[in-house]
């Protein structure tokens, strides 16, 4: 069996896609894209490799337990947040090498209180780990950086004096972390969270049955056929030329294979919305993108929340409290954030704000779909901002305003969209020059 | 290393190169102007009477031209703050708040060149309203005598004999006059004659050079190198011999190309292979003009047609000056030319183009601070695609405002609306 990967390497996200020859999803990938763009493709391709052996593991444990599928799920899940908490824990320590290192480059006069300030933090940091891994770790999409950078916070907000230094030194070294290839001996690794599993779940008597499914599905061979990269930074992917394809095709090739019926699909990223027109195979008949400026993106609605000084993910479920939206006028980013502070003076309340923004963002996705063309059944709606249940909201308000009752497809998956599209462009690719010849 | 005589150096052909020659003439003509005693005339490159201008040994000089030179030397931009620092909007043409920049700045334009003050502004209004309310600025700030014609939009796809009378009136009775007394000399209809039996040759040749497009390899890029091939039409040359000789080395460079099945010379060499023959609306930019080129040749696009280079006149459709109906004549060509034509008239000659060129697409490039051209163009787009099934594209750009170009951007369209056509042509859809 071929597999195919496709990487979409957006500006605020990094995905990839495992798929096999008959078009089925074996590994998700995710990460945040970091400065270093390869290491951003490695880590979302390896991440998505480790997907695939969660998946060939629930296969092989299927196959050899008799337990129900609800059950097999159920620790294939445990299984993997434990693997994910191993690695998680990996890093907490790298950081604290980093930021050990950091220190040798202070003034000498405070190398001795940082140094201390820096052990208290990670003690603190590595006792709690699972207890605040478990806690906040679960949401997969909560990356490396936001998970501990919210508890180092707190932590060397107690430093005082040293706050900033601290904040400084964090901020170094946590590029040092991400920008790092990690390499994850997934049989290690794998092995140990399987101990793990044991324990908790107390399935001695399954042991060797597991066992010899990890193993198997571990050292499955994941033969690789073709990699097709897409995304706004696809041209810094290190594939060749001819392996980078467009986000607009692959955006409609993806939501067409999520969802077969699609003619109308709207992608709202980080950093630019795109409205697409596909045909009944997936392929695109018209498009259209945001002009040069962030308005409408997901990036506005970073600069929103830095604004309010809240987390992105705040921000939707914000918004859904609003009993009296606020019409915003501007979707501009700059302007936007002068409207914020003004309807803040006049005493209105953030969530209506915020639903405001939410609506004059859809609004302007509106009026890029009906420059591509209008909205036909059945329109998908993807993309990171597709998160976002209040943006949901009022996609799905305006379409049947303008365009009347018509399937609305919004998948939990929908970040994927693109790298699926990738993976299946990989998979053509390959196929197609197999039936030549 | 390419030696044929078509691409000599810096890819540019001999007719490119000759261009340049014309063009550092024609500046001369203008820097001595006033001392040879001719009169200078301020007018514009889609609504002159240039034929009629040199009858009375007038020099035209074309601030749009100024503009693009601006742009070409990537010196547009103080310019066109400085015309919104004396109070235009951003969203004001940029040929207009260049031109006001210039003035502004002691008339001293694109690398620091002084261009000598008008004696008289002369415009037609036809294609673009702007120009009247340009040229009333131009007009306070210069303080000299206005000439101008007024001429209906194209509402029939022709022009009608009630409005050829309105404008051949007003060629009689105020502009002839008007130049008369300005210029000091006699109008000679005989020269005039003369003059549009020349425009007719060039006009001629020049169509013969599009139509060559429809060659494969196609031996021209009808956007970017016939924004060379143009210049002289558009300036001084009209009317005159060096312009006819012009189009005559045109098409000699074009007619060598194509016995020799070779592609067009760019600036990153001759392009030979040509993996899409496109159709383009519009999207100029002279600001980057290199770059956007370069996404062309990257992708082994060549356009087969172009809009843009039709701005003075659709001469390709037959529209040619006629030496026995020269003030008739004079009247319709500034009626026809593209941007006076209608929103379906447009329509109808961009799907003329596509199929005739037998492209595999067509481009439509909005300009952000150009309402004239840009206006309508989305229906023309979803219009397009209906009637000839083929895979439209829309990007926006500015023909010299550099806040509204990002090479990423653009780049990342286009090659997007490539892949699409690749895509589209692989699964077998037209």
């Amino acid at each position: 069996m071929n597999y195919f990967i496709g990487t979409d390497l957006g500006s605020t996200t990094s995905k990839s896609i495992v798929m096999d020859e008959n078009e089925r999803i074996v590994g998700r990938g995710l990460t945040n894209t970091r400065s270093n763009y390869e290491v951003a493709t490695k880590v979302a391709e390896q991440e998505a490799l480790i997907g695939a052996r969660f998946t060939f593991l629930g296969e092989e444990l299927r196959h050899e337990l008799n337990l129900s599928e609800e059950r097999i799920n159920d620790l294939i899940e445990k299984h993997e947040f434990l693997f994910r908490y191993e690695h998680y824990y990996d890093n907490v320590v790298l950081l604290h090498e980093k930021m050990e290192e950091e220190i040798e480059s202070a003034p000498s006069s405070e190398k001795k209180e940082l140094k201390n300030i820096v052990q208290e933090i990670f003690v603190e940091l590595e006792k709690n780990a699972f207890d605040y891994y478990q806690e906040a770790g679960k949401d997969k999409s909560t990356f490396f950086r936001d998970l501990i950078g919210a508890q180092y916070m707190k932590l060397a907000e107690q430093a005082n004096t040293y706050f900033e230094t601290m904040m400084s030194m964090f901020d170094k070294s946590i590029m040092i972390v991400e920008n790092h290839m990690p390499e994850i001996n997934i049989e290690k690794l794998g092995r140990k969270s399987l101990d793990k599993l044991f324990q908790i779940e107390q399935l001695e008597q399954l042991k060797s049955k597991v066992d010899k499914a990890f193993q198997i599905a571990s050292t499955r061979k994941i033969n690789i056929a073709c990699k097709v990269g897409t995304g706004y930074g696809r041209l810094r992917l290190p594939y060749p030329k001819d392996q980078i394809q467009s986000e607009i095709l692959c955006h409609g090739l993806g939501a067409h294979y999520m969802f077969p019926n699609t003619r109308t699909v709207l992608d709202i990223g980080g950093q630019d919305t795109k409205a697409i027109q596909v045909d009944e195979n997936g392929i695109v008949t018209s498009f259209q993108m945001n002009d040069r400026c962030a308005a409408g993106t997901g990036r506005f609605l970073g600069y929103v929340a830095d604004e309010l000084n809240l987390g992105l993910q705040e921000l939707g479920p914000l918004s859904l409290q609003s009993k009296k939206l606020v019409k915003i006028s501007s979707t501009c980013t700059v302007f936007s954030t002068i409207e914020i502070r003004d309807r803040l003076s006049l005493g209105e309340r953030r969530e209506d704000i915020v639903a405001g923004l939410h609506k004059a963002i859809v609004k302007r996705a509106m009026s890029l779909l009906a420059r591509s063309g209008g909205i036909y059944n059945e329109f998908t709606f993807s993309g990171g901002v597709a998160k976002n249940q209040a943006i949901i909201k009022y996609v799905k308000e305006m379409v049947e305003e303008n365009y009347g009752d018509l399937t609305i497809n919004v998948s939990g998956d929908s970040i994927f969209t693109g790298a699926a599209g990738a993976a299946l462009f990989a998979r053509k690719r390959t196929m197609t020059s197999k039936e030549e010849g | 290393m390419d030696n044929s005589k078509s691409e000599q150096h810096f890819g540019k052909d001999e007719a490119m190169l000759k261009e340049k020659e014309l063009n550092v003439a024609y500046e001369k003509k203008i820097q001595n102007a006033k001392a040879e005693g001719k009169k200078l005339c301020y007018t514009l490159v889609p609504g002159n009477l240039v034929e009629l201008l040199h009858c009375f040994d007038i020099v035209p000089v074309f601030p749009e031209i100024l503009g693009l030179q601006m742009g070409l030397r990537r010196d547009a931009r103080s310019f066109i703050e400085g015309g919104e620092n004396a109070g235009y909007s951003e969203d004001v043409c940029s040929y207009v708040k260049s031109s006001v920049g210039m003035l502004l700045n002691n008339n001293i334009g694109s690398g620091g060149k002084k261009i000598p003050k008008p004696d008289f502004l002369f415009y037609i209004n036809s294609q673009c309203f702007t120009f009247m309310k340009w040229f009333e600025i131009l007009r306070k700030s210069y303080d000299c005598p206005t000439v101008a014609i007024h001429l209906p939009y194209n509402h029939h796809g022709k022009t009608t004999e009630n409005e050829l009378k309105y404008g051949v009136d007003q060629i009689k009775n105020v502009v002839i006059p008007q130049l008369e007394k300005i210029s000091g000399k006699k109008f000679d209809l005989e020269e005039l004659k003369e003059r549009l039996a020349l425009s007719r040759q060039m006009e001629q040749e020049l169509a013969w050079c599009y139509e060559s497009a429809k060659h494969r390899p196609s031996p021209v890029d009808g956007m970017f190198q016939f924004l060379y091939y143009v210049g002289p039409i558009n300036t001084y040359y009209r009317g005159t011999q060096e312009g006819v000789d012009f189009y005559k080395t045109v098409r000699k460079t074009i007619e060598e190309r194509i016995a020799a099945k070779q592609g067009p010379a760019t600036p990153f060499g001759r392009m030979d292979e040509q993996k899409y023959r496109i159709v383009m609306d519009c999207g100029i930019t002279w600001d980057h003009f290199r770059d956007y080129n370069k996404i062309f040749f990257d992708e082994k696009a060549v356009i087969v047609a172009a809009t843009y280079t039709k701005v003075s006149g659709t001469y390709d459709q037959g529209n040619f000056h006629d030496p026995d109906r020269p003030f008739e004549s004079l009247i319709e060509s500034n009626m026809t030319n593209y941007c006076n034509l209608t929103i379906p008239d447009k329509t109808n000659l961009m799907e003329k183009y596509i199929k005739e060129f037998e492209a595999d697409g067509f481009l439509i490039g909005s300009i952000k601070s150009c309402k004239s051209f840009s206006a309508g163009m989305l229906t023309m787009l979803r219009e397009l695609e209906n009637r000839t099934g083929l895979p439209g594209g829309f990007f926006e750009l500015d023909m010299m405002d550099a806040r509204y170009y990002s090479d990423s951007n653009i780049r990342n369209r286009l090659e997007s609306y490539f892949r699409m056509v690749d895509e589209r042509k692989k699964e077998g859809i037209k």
